[in-house]
């Protein structure tokens, strides 16, 4: 993602989009879109992805979560029509470099939530699926209350912090 | 900036914000507290890091022959979308509102409602509606319930009523359980973000037969 973010490097780009052109593919198609669709918004993603690189921060999300936004974000523009408001943007770049332990431990703690996602048993990791494909009940809340979302939060809130204290 | 937020959203509506699962009318409130208050903007990146991993975790869909030098051709093209920067340069609104009302608090097209009681709805979609609304300083609000859900974001002044104090960044939820009679605050003028899926219910007969016409 570096490599891609720094140097435009189109190898960098083509490793990432054979990793997740596929995944946002399946993922628009189980949230409702025909598999021409997916594919035309998947493309759209993955342009996108390169087009964002440099504004990509480790600190605050991990590769496929960034990436997941883009394309929940493509998906509510497609398919609904609508626009998604987003939060006001705090600072990135040069001026707020990221400290690369900070990066390294989200990194980490993104890792851990995958592999706590992939071991829920079959129905719970179903549930929680769901939510993500657009069709959201309690039932599928509850069932996301047992992963380990608690250390991944903290450190968000800390890296907010500092980016307050840059723009102070 | 955001200590002092005492009112937060739920989890519930914010790993439903993070899945893309509300209305717009909704995404535009959140948006917005989320612009004043960290714990709330940390908890709901916590859930897109949730929805990180189910997109990793999806297993892989086929991609159509051609797909990657066909993106690569759109990049070289200049088709995508722009980036844009946004940051509020407005003392009241944060940075979501200002493409709904089109600049800042002096570009709001309020509509009075009587009393000094202002309001402006905001261009959404009609899946649920948004509103900002101008409460002179020491005034009730017509005593209300809810059919459905209506959520409530200070953005500058304050209002009490049977559910606490709120000030700038706080935000509170009713739903048809909540019966309330919000009273801003004297010290200055209230203004409010409101967002609803359906219709407010007064109690009174006269803001009932007023209600078609004012679209509250």
């Amino acid at each position: 993602m570096q490599r891609l973010a720094q140097h435009k490097d189109k190898k960098a780009f083509a490793e990432l989009f054979a990793h997740f052109a596929p995944r946002v593919k399946g993922f628009l198609m189980k949230s409702g879109a025909d598999a021409a669709l997916a594919e035309e918004v998947a493309q759209d993603v993955m342009a996108t992805v390169w087009l964002k690189a440099h504004m990509f921060d480790p600190a605050r999300a991990s590769v496929a979560t960034w990436i997941f936004t883009i394309a929940r974000n493509r998906r509510i523009d497609v398919l609904r029509k609508e626009q998604r408001p987003e939060p006001e943007e705090l600072p990135w770049g040069p001026e707020a470099e990221p400290p690369q332990d900070e990066a390294i431990a989200l990194q980490q703690d993104s890792a851990r939530l995958v592999r706590a996602v992939k071991d829920l048993p079959d129905a719970q990791r179903q549930l929680v699926e769901q939510a993500y494909f657009g069709d959201l009940s309690h039932s599928q809340i509850a069932a996301a209350t047992g992963l380990p979302l608690g250390t991944i939060k903290s450190r968000l809130r800390l890296a907010l912090e500092r980016l307050r204290h840059v723009m102070r | 900036m955001t200590q002092e937020i005492q009112h937060h959203l739920s989890p519930q509506i914010l790993m439903a914000y993070a899945a893309g699962a509300l209305p717009e009318a909704f995404n535009l409130i959140v948006a917005t507290h989320l612009s004043l208050c960290d714990q709330c903007r940390a908890e709901a990146e916590s859930y897109d890091a949730l929805g990180g991993a189910v997109l990793e975790a999806e297993p892989d869909a086929v991609m159509s022959e051609g797909s990657f030098e066909a993106v690569m051709a759109r990049i070289a093209a200049g088709d995508g979308p722009v980036p844009k920067a946004r940051r509020a340069k407005d003392r009241v609104l944060p940075a979501p509102l200002h493409d709904y009302v089109g600049g800042g608090l002096a570009d709001v097209k309020w509509r009075p409602l009587g009393r000094g009681l202002k309001q402006a709805i905001l261009p959404t979609t009609d899946s649920a509606s948004a509103r900002l609304l101008y409460i002179p300083a020491g005034m009730a609000m017509p005593r209300h319930g809810h059919s459905d859900i209506e959520m409530t974001l200070v953005l500058q002044g304050a209002f009490q009523d049977e559910g606490g104090y709120f000030a700038r960044g706080d935000i509170e939820i009713a739903d048809s359980e909540t019966e309330h009679t919000p009273v801003a605050d004297s010290h200055e003028d209230c203004i409010c973000l409101a967002a609803s899926n359906a219709p407010l219910k007064f109690r009174s007969l006269l803001p009932r037969l007023a209600q078609p016409f004012l679209k509250i």
